[in-house]
């Protein structure tokens, strides 16, 4: 007789396995405690039953030592859960650095994906066997959350910063998106696919790609085109500080302090240019806000290009 | 009906009658009851709403309700569940009715206090049905912003009104309680010879005071981030999202220990009492309480794994979390060690007790999962999250409220239920209860999301088993309606102490007079002290 239905989930990415094993490991400890104070309350109850209507319990108050036992080994059991689970996520939340860099934004009810090519998708993503997938979300009204259960990843994506998941797509198939934060009327009908393919077959779906559409190039030309140009120049003789080399670089603060300039920073920047100031500049300062003119998906393309011009040197800004 | 020789004063139940003199009472046990018609109210409209979304979920079309009636229904089942049963449950019912008890006196410190908190739960109750019927309530219990502060088009701010209000009669309940445990037990009745029930209610009280302010704090920034345009969440005015989820957490995970730890002091009166044992380990049970109502304080970032928080706070949230399950651990095991030697009986509420066990202990232990950050990326927002806070609140704490209601029955009214009928409504809950939401174990390991109006096809066998479940969980939850409401006509008189039980409780008639003890009693004896060969009297 089988099981009309299925106990475990698609495995479809390299953290499915320890995912499962850690999920077996859990159960298995609890089946046992479950299994023995489910036997130990049962067998009491009838082997301790009531013989006449008078009779009491034996006189007995507790022991120490049980009382230690029953302390000691939940808490170590505790704590390698608390190791293991504590591995896996971080080994979750730090992609690599050679990652293809996706970028999804959530909307009621919709998700927008741009893949690095430029090729852009609603609702569904299509990526390459084999390869770190690192996706940067981003929302442009409530809170959704980007959830791919046969990849075991889930991220929140927050209006008002930059989150980021990844996964190394280790099967070919087509498996659920959902959007696992409640985000309103349609938050169920916020579905879509993830669809592995070979290699190959991804060059040949993206197609040489969109050319000039890339993020990074999208990127540059909102950077001309919303003026951010005139003030951040390459040569350093702006008003504004020279962003070439910005990214992942520490960043001296008005006022004293540094930040390390992170997605996050980048765009708080943009949103809220007065919230940290570099140092050795205006403050305030006299850059406006860019949060009604610059769309969600507008930041995630600048940010995309000021990360390109880590590589240039050739003003040797940083 | 009692053997004590001296005249009885007539019951609390008698003189005076009317509507007057029940709405104006300052007799803590019949604000107990007032409370109980409130509450019981509540779970059926709570019950109702349930219904509507296991119906819905028979199919994987969205094709019973429409999405926004869908969103209201689970809204307004948390919201209703929550604020209006689990929170006062017991504290309200059982702890009004029996903590003065209990304690040897005659009635909380501030009986106006008490009337007061039970007339604003009725309030807040109210102003919260006028935002069911006034547009609905579509955000969740957790009210998340920004989309509960500027994207939900229903009765947001008179639903956060009434939420808001209500917190009040928790704080006040809890004052008089922590205040009525230091300033009125029977002399002789020191703090380590209360019950047990009485310690849990104590740190529940704790909780109560302490943490419901910050959730009305919370819940008025919203109000006022959506009725007065003051930016707290929202990032387009400047606010940040997951602030609120750090603020509202902050109560919301202690309000679980709110909802437990009544539930686990019921237990450890109906373990010693059915088992006429003392409880093993008295001491550590009284302090697992408070351990655990500390540690409550320490691990609301345990909800906040993927919502962009460092993951060095969550690490932090995540062992303090597991240290929850160490307390939990000791109560459990110390409860079963009562049993060992016992003289367990066979009478309705062994049937509770015996079910809490099982339901409690499973829902304690995939608490343990969720508090795994690794593996919490994966079930965090699924049905698994779903069915462990339901093992936790239907199977932990309302087993152990139903458990009580049926141990305390006799001296609440003062009649004698169906044997028969209470025990098959504990198995049918039993049962009920785990085909509803065993299978929401595994809709969560599979990646179900919560509160989906429609899922694929592939998950239906399961959700068809778990609203089956809920048909038996409602049949088993009636049927105490029934034999309850017969036993108030028809019960044969309960005598004093049917259980043969110790406690005061079990000292004066049932129902018990209007001022509890016709003598000022004088405890000389530790709780639960069965002694062989010091035979207890039933009757």
């Amino acid at each position: 007789m089988s099981i009309p239905f299925p106990l475990l989930p698609p495995s479809a990415s390299s953290f499915a396995t320890e995912m499962d094993l850690l999920y077996l490991f859990i159960t298995a400890v609890s089946a046992f405690f479950v299994v023995l104070v489910a036997a130990l309350v049962v067998v009491f109850a009838i082997k301790f039953r009531r013989r006449h209507p008078d009779e009491v319990g034996a006189d007995i108050h507790g022991s120490l030592v049980l009382e230690l036992t029953w302390t000691f080994i939940p808490f170590v059991l505790a704590m390698a859960m608390f190791v293991w689970g504590a591995d896996v996520f971080f080994r979750l939340s730090r992609p690599p650095a050679d990652a293809m860099e996706f970028f999804a934004t959530g909307k009621q009810w919709m998700w927008k994906v741009q893949h690095p090519s430029g090729v852009r998708e609603i609702n569904e993503l299509h990526v390459p066997l084999g390869r770190p997938i690192r996706i940067t979300l981003g929302s442009e009204d409530v809170i959704h959350d980007f959830s791919i259960p046969a990849m075991r990843v889930k991220m929140d994506a927050v209006p008002g910063k930059l989150t980021t998941l990844w996964f190394t797509p280790t099967v070919v198939g087509t498996y659920h998106l959902f959007c696992a934060e409640y985000c309103g009327t349609k938050h169920s009908g916020m579905i879509g696919s993830v669809t592995v393919m070979q290699p190959q077959d991804y060059e040949a779906w993206i197609g040489g790609g969109v050319p000039g559409a890339s993020p990074a190039a999208l990127g540059e030309k909102h950077f001309t085109d919303l003026g951010c140009a005139s003030c951040h120049k390459a040569d350093g003789k702006g008003i504004g500080p020279n962003l070439t080399g910005i990214f992942g670089s520490t960043v001296a603060l008005n006022g004293g302090g540094s930040v390390q300039a992170d997605e996050n920073y980048l765009r708080e920047s943009i949103m809220n240019p007065q919230a940290k100031v570099v140092n050795g500049y205006p403050n305030p300062s006299p850059m406006p806000s860019f949060q009604a003119t610059a769309s969600e998906e507008q930041i995630m393309q600048l940010i995309a290009y000021l990360k390109t011009l880590r590589s240039t040197g050739a003003t040797g800004g940083h | 009906m009692s053997s004590t020789p001296t005249v009885q004063s007539s019951s609390y139940l008698d003189a005076p009658y009317g509507v007057a003199a029940w709405l104006l009472t300052k007799d803590h046990k019949r604000i107990a009851m007032l409370y109980l018609i409130s509450i019981t109210i509540f779970f059926a409209v709570g019950g109702a709403f349930a219904a509507g979304i296991r119906l819905e979920l028979l199919t994987p079309k969205g094709d019973l309700w429409t999405d926004d009636m869908y969103n209201k229904l689970f809204t307004l089942h948390g919201v209703v569940m929550i604020f209006f049963f689990l929170i006062p449950s017991i504290p309200a019912v059982l702890g009004n009715f029996l903590l003065p008890i209990m304690i040897g006196t005659k009635d909380l410190a501030f009986p106006r206090i008490n009337l007061l908190s039970w007339y604003i739960y009725i309030a807040g109750a109210t102003i919260t049905l006028a935002a069911v019927f006034s547009g609905g309530l579509d955000t969740g219990w957790t009210f998340y912003t920004p989309y509960s502060s500027a994207a939900s088009q229903t009765a947001v701010s008179t639903a956060a009104i009434g939420v808001f209000v209500t917190g009040f009669s928790s704080i006040l309940t809890g004052l008089n309680f922590i205040v009525t445990v230091h300033r009125m037990r029977a002399p002789g009745m020191t703090w380590f010879r209360l019950p047990l029930f009485v310690w849990a209610q104590y740190a529940t009280s704790l909780v109560m005071i302490l943490g419901t302010p910050v959730i009305a704090i919370t819940i008025l920034l919203v109000f006022a981030e959506r009725a007065l345009h003051l930016g707290f969440f929202d990032p387009n005015r400047g606010g940040d999202p997951v602030l609120f989820q750090h603020l509202f957490w902050f109560y919301s995970h202690p309000a679980v220990y709110i909802m437990i730890l009544p539930g686990m002091g019921v237990m450890s009166e109906l373990v010693a009492a059915v088992s006429r044992k003392q409880v093993f380990g008295y001491s550590f049970v009284a302090f697992s309480s408070l351990a655990i109502a500390i540690l409550g304080f320490l691990v609301w970032g345990h909800h906040l794994f993927v919502s962009s928080q460092s993951i060095y706070a969550g690490l932090v949230f995540s062992i303090i979390t597991m240290l929850v399950a160490v307390p939990s651990a000791v109560k459990t095991f110390n409860w079963a060690a009562t049993m060992y030697k016992g003289s367990v009986t066979w009478e309705s509420p062994t049937y509770w007790v015996i079910g809490f066990m099982g339901l409690f202990t499973i829902g304690g232990l995939t608490g343990l999962f969720l508090a795994t950050m690794g593996l919490d990326i994966h079930l965090t927002d699924t049905y698994f999250v779903v069915a462990h806070f339901h093992y936790i609140m239907v199977g932990g704490a309302i087993m152990a409220y139903m458990g009580g209601l049926h141990f305390w029955w006799p001296k609440m009214t003062g009649k004698m239920y169906s044997e028969a009928g209470a025990k098959a409504s504990a198995i049918l809950v039993f049962v009920g209860f785990n085909l509803t939401f065993f299978p929401q174990f595994v809709l969560g390991y599979m990646g179900m999301p919560r509160r989906y109006h429609a899922y694929p096809e592939e998950w239906q066998v399961l959700n068809v088993l778990s609203s089956a479940g809920a048909s038996v969980l409602a049949l088993g939850y009636l049927l105490p309606a029934f034999y309850f409401t017969y036993s108030i006509f028809k019960g044969a008189k309960a005598p004093a102490n049917p259980w043969g039980a110790k406690g005061l409780e079990w000292t004066i008639p049932s129902p018990p007079p209007t001022f509890n003890f016709d003598e000022d009693p004088v405890v000389t004896e530790p709780a639960y002290n069965y002694k062989p060969g010091r035979e207890v009297h039933v009757g």
